[in-house]
């Protein structure tokens, strides 16, 4: 028992490491309360699988949800927003579950109705971490479905975006409809077209002839008319926009094939090349598909809202009353819990207030605000409950102004892929080469041949298998990508990474993990009762140095104290078994006006007036920083935007190099700025690396915003990429590949112009068969598909980029 | 003696009948795939293939008492 106490536990609940192995049930250890209280709830309810399926499948409960904090969920007007059915008797609705990782969430989330009686079912959709809940409403109500469900860890994410609009369901549906549909008709009309290759004529007999033609020429409309729509309104798009996109060449093609073949069909020459047709509108489709899977689970749209809460508490005649944001009013006094985000500029009436306005500022400490004093919505309350006067409505607020801002707003990023540019010049040269061969047979006054060369010419070079080669690349890539946490927008962003010259990072959760801090310190011994007693001042303080230092002294015990006195925002004194302790900024405890270097996150020591020591503490930097930074060093030019002070500065410009750019005190706006500054002046595609809403304007202004969140289901800005926080280190693998990836669309595209070049060839002197052309187009495109596969594999296994890390799912 | 005008033509029909055949079943394939689609399986590739591992606790109905 001794020694099993002094080695470190994991919690049975979460896995995290217990630092006292006082928490326990029976044999099992958990890390805080929370954990323990939720192990009892499955516990009592025979739902103990949960932990036999996954080794401390849990999630922290460190942090407590406070009781009623779902009553606003009782309010009429707010359920009608949420529900999606119900009857007076049954309620059918979806939430959102964030936390959803494995097989044990999947199992115990499903029997949440062994917990909460009047649930009659619930189904989770895994990928889009959903769970769809019918429950009878005189067993149960919304909120207690909510509260069971938080109650066993899983607290549904209800947000003001839930409530404002309603989501639009993305849905690949249609698009694997038409793939089954194009797949289908490619297969039957390319077997049918067999005899008219292989049999020759007085064999074949004509009625059977017929009966083929016929079924070749119904299986085709299908394909034209359905599954190659969204070419032609692609098409169709850019013409009307002025505009020679990518589908326009394409959409030229499929059609001058179809309306060819029927000319060949009616006039007894041949079956046409419905095949050819088809099959390219199969492999396209299969590409788009490919390149344009959708994340399910992740949204990269997000804004303030998405972090909003649906409802507050109003007092009203001394009763917190929840009510719906939106139905807030100016002069209404609301009250904010630990933890919460303030949603409306307001004046602290009462409470203690420590707001932290990283998702805002970036900055990471707590700002302390006296009675009287406005709070900005967008802060989060870090110290107890506080309530707080409205001056201003959520639509008028600071957060929303800032938001709303005309700069903040999206512009059109354009893109002027090389592929549009090559697709365009590729176009005009095969028009070209189709009227210099139309002219060569219009002076031979062969009339006949001088159609059908135009036609098989426009056919044969379309320019699809040079599409393909990009499709299926990006496809690929977006692929590996997936596997390695880093999830794109759309294909178009591989592009621009490849083009990236400059790199921006913010610092505060990017370079630095957020709640992870290094505590060194200088100055003569501790002794423990010293310990001791600075942990017990510390204890007092809600300020994340002070946990930081706690949680480097590593000490369980404690004194009493007396005579305990905070100067908000810069440090305690008590009295402890008669000495005299004082713990604070330099200028709380040694009176000293700082001294120039910003030193905020040193915390000096001084007993009975008598200087003992200092804590100094920095943020650690992610994990691989500094291998990832020496490695993008010889390629980009890189700066570091941060909303904190300067306390770092020395530090990273070691790490970057003297020629690299460090701003500290960067306001959103600011950060916007200097992307811009860096585009318009010097002419550089800026690639930003953000967390927080305060990067929110610099990621949409950048070429390519990249998101690092630390957990893929959180809540991030608006932005081209996201990328899980454990795959920081990555960054430069991610940038490597997708330059290969350019590299491997212009080996293909050399591959299919020679294909190109043979099927000319043939077709400038008029003696294409359809019996090549059938045979030349599903080389073509399978050859190009399996090169650009093997290319991107290579260059995957070489960055070590090809092994996926699957913990945690079972 | 062997007639190749009529034995093309007896091989032809079996053609047909053959394609015919061919025809059903590949258009029952399709059916099936868009039923599939249809019916949300390619929403969700992770929940059905887990949830059939676990012992009768999802299809288990009100618990007793």
């Amino acid at each position: 028992m001794q020694s099993s106490n002094k080695l470190s536990t994991n919690c049975y609940h979460c896995g995290e490491n217990c630092n006292n192995n006082k928490i326990r049930l029976e044999d099992k250890v958990f890390c805080c309360d929370g954990c323990k209280l939720v192990y009892e709830i499955l516990n009592e309810n025979n739902l103990c699988t949960y932990y036999d399926l996954n080794d401390n499948p849990g999630l922290t409960q460190k942090i407590k949800v406070r009781e009623n904090k779902f009553s606003f969920l009782d309010d009429i007007q707010i359920q009608q927003k949420l529900l999606q059915f119900t009857d007076g008797k049954q309620t059918h609705l979806t939430f959102y579950l964030p936390q959803m990782h494995c097989s044990s969430c999947l199992w115990l989330i499903e029997n949440l109705h062994k917990i909460n009686k009047g649930v009659v079912a619930s189904t989770v959709n895994f990928t889009k971490k959903e769970v769809f809940i019918i429950y009878q409403n005189d067993l149960t109500t919304l909120r207690k479905v909510v509260e069971s469900l938080t109650a066993i860890g899983y607290e549904p994410h209800i947000s003001l975006q839930d409530v404002e609009e309603q989501k639009i369901q993305f849905s690949e549906k249609s698009k694997l409809y038409k793939l089954g549909v194009a797949g289908f008709c490619f297969a039957n009309i390319m077997m049918m077209s067999v005899p008219e290759y292989l049999v020759s004529d007085s064999i074949l007999e004509k009625d059977i002839r017929s009966v083929l033609t016929t079924l070749i020429i119904v299986f085709s409309l299908p394909v034209f008319f359905y599954c190659a729509s969204e070419f032609f309104v692609a098409a169709w798009k850019g013409i009307k926009n002025k505009y020679l996109n990518i589908d326009v060449p394409v959409a030229l093609a499929i059609l001058i094939t179809f309306l060819r073949s029927f000319y060949e069909v009616f006039y007894g020459n041949g079956a046409g090349y419905f095949d050819s047709m088809s099959g390219i509108v199969f492999f396209m489709l299969i590409g788009r598909y490919l390149q344009d899977k959708t994340y399910q689970s992740i949204s990269f749209d997000r804004d303030y809202k998405s972090f909003f809460p649906v409802a507050v508490n109003v007092i009203k005649e001394n009763k917190a009353v929840p009510t719906p944001i939106e139905n807030v009013k100016v002069g209404d006094t609301i009250q904010i819990y630990n933890n919460e985000l303030i949603p409306v500029d307001a004046i602290l009436s009462k409470g203690k207030a420590a707001i932290n306005y990283s998702f805002v500022s970036g900055e990471s400490m707590p700002v302390h605000v006296n009675i009287g004093e406005i709070i900005y919505a967008g802060g989060k309350q870090m110290d107890g409950a506080i309530e707080l006067l409205v001056v201003k409505e959520v639509s008028q607020s600071y957060l929303t102004n800032l938001w709303n801002k005309d700069i903040f707003k999206h512009k059109e990023k354009k893109t002027n892929s090389f592929i549009h540019v090559l697709s365009k010049y590729f176009t005009l040269i095969v028009l070209g080469i189709a009227a210099l061969a139309a002219s060569y047979w219009f002076i031979q006054k062969e009339y006949t041949l001088m159609w059908n060369t135009i036609t098989t010419v426009l056919i044969v070079a379309c320019p699809c298998t040079l599409l393909l080669a990009a499709t299926y690349t990006n496809g690929f890539v977006m692929n590996v990508f997936n596997q390695n946490k880093f999830y794109l927008r759309h294909a178009d962003v591989i592009e621009n990474i490849s083009k990236i010259k400059h790199i921006v990072f913010d610092k505060t959760g990017t370079l630095t993990q957020n709640d992870s801090m290094i505590v060194q310190y200088h100055g003569n011994v501790l002794s423990l009762d010293d310990k001791q007693a600075i942990v017990a001042i510390l204890k007092q303080s809600a300020h994340p140095l002070s946990k930081a230092i706690i949680a480097f002294l590593k000490i369980e015990d404690e004194f009493s104290i007396e005579n305990f006195k905070e100067t908000l925002g810069k440090g305690m004194e008590a009295w402890i078994h008669e000495k005299y302790y004082i713990i604070g900024s330099e200028e709380f405890v040694l009176n000293t006006k700082t001294s120039g270097k910003e030193n905020s996150s040193i915390v000096f020591l001084k007993v009975d007036n008598q200087l003992l020591g200092n804590f100094t503490i920095q943020n650690q930097y992610r994990f691989g920083f500094n291998a990832l930074i020496q490695s993008l060093k010889s390629k980009f030019t890189m700066s570091v935007l941060s909303g904190d002070n300067s306390a770092e500065k020395e530090n990273l410009q070691q790490l970057l190099g003297q020629e690299s750019e460090i701003l500290f005190h960067q306001k959103p706006e600011d950060k916007l700025k200097y992307i811009q500054h860096l585009q318009d002046t010097k002419h550089l595609n800026v690639m930003m690396v953000g967390d927080g809403l305060n990067d929110a304007g610099a990621l949409k202004q950048s070429n390519v915003g990249i998101t690092i969140t630390e957990n893929s289901n959180n809540f991030s800005p608006a932005c081209d990429a996201i990328l899980d926080a454990t795959q920081f280190s990555n960054i430069d693998k991610f940038i490597a590949l997708s330059c290969k990836a350019q590299k491997v669309i212009i080996i293909s595209f050399v591959v299919s112009f020679i294909y190109n070049v043979i099927g000319l060839y043939f077709a400038v002197q008029g003696i294409l068969s359809p019996f090549i052309a059938a045979i030349l187009m599903p080389c073509s495109s399978v050859s190009i598909i399996l090169l650009t596969f093997s290319l991107i594999k290579l260059e995957t296994a070489r960055l070590k980029l090809s092994k996926p890390d699957k913990n945690h799912i079972m | 003696m062997f007639d190749i005008y009529n034995f093309a033509k007896v091989k032809m029909s079996v053609i047909i009948i053959m394609l015919v055949g061919s025809l059903i079943i590949s258009l029952g394939f399709l059916m099936a795939f868009l039923w599939n689609v249809k019916d949300n399986q390619y929403e969700d590739d992770f929940s059905p293939s887990r949830r059939i591992l676990f012992d009768n606790t999802t299809t288990e109905d009100k618990p007793t008492q």
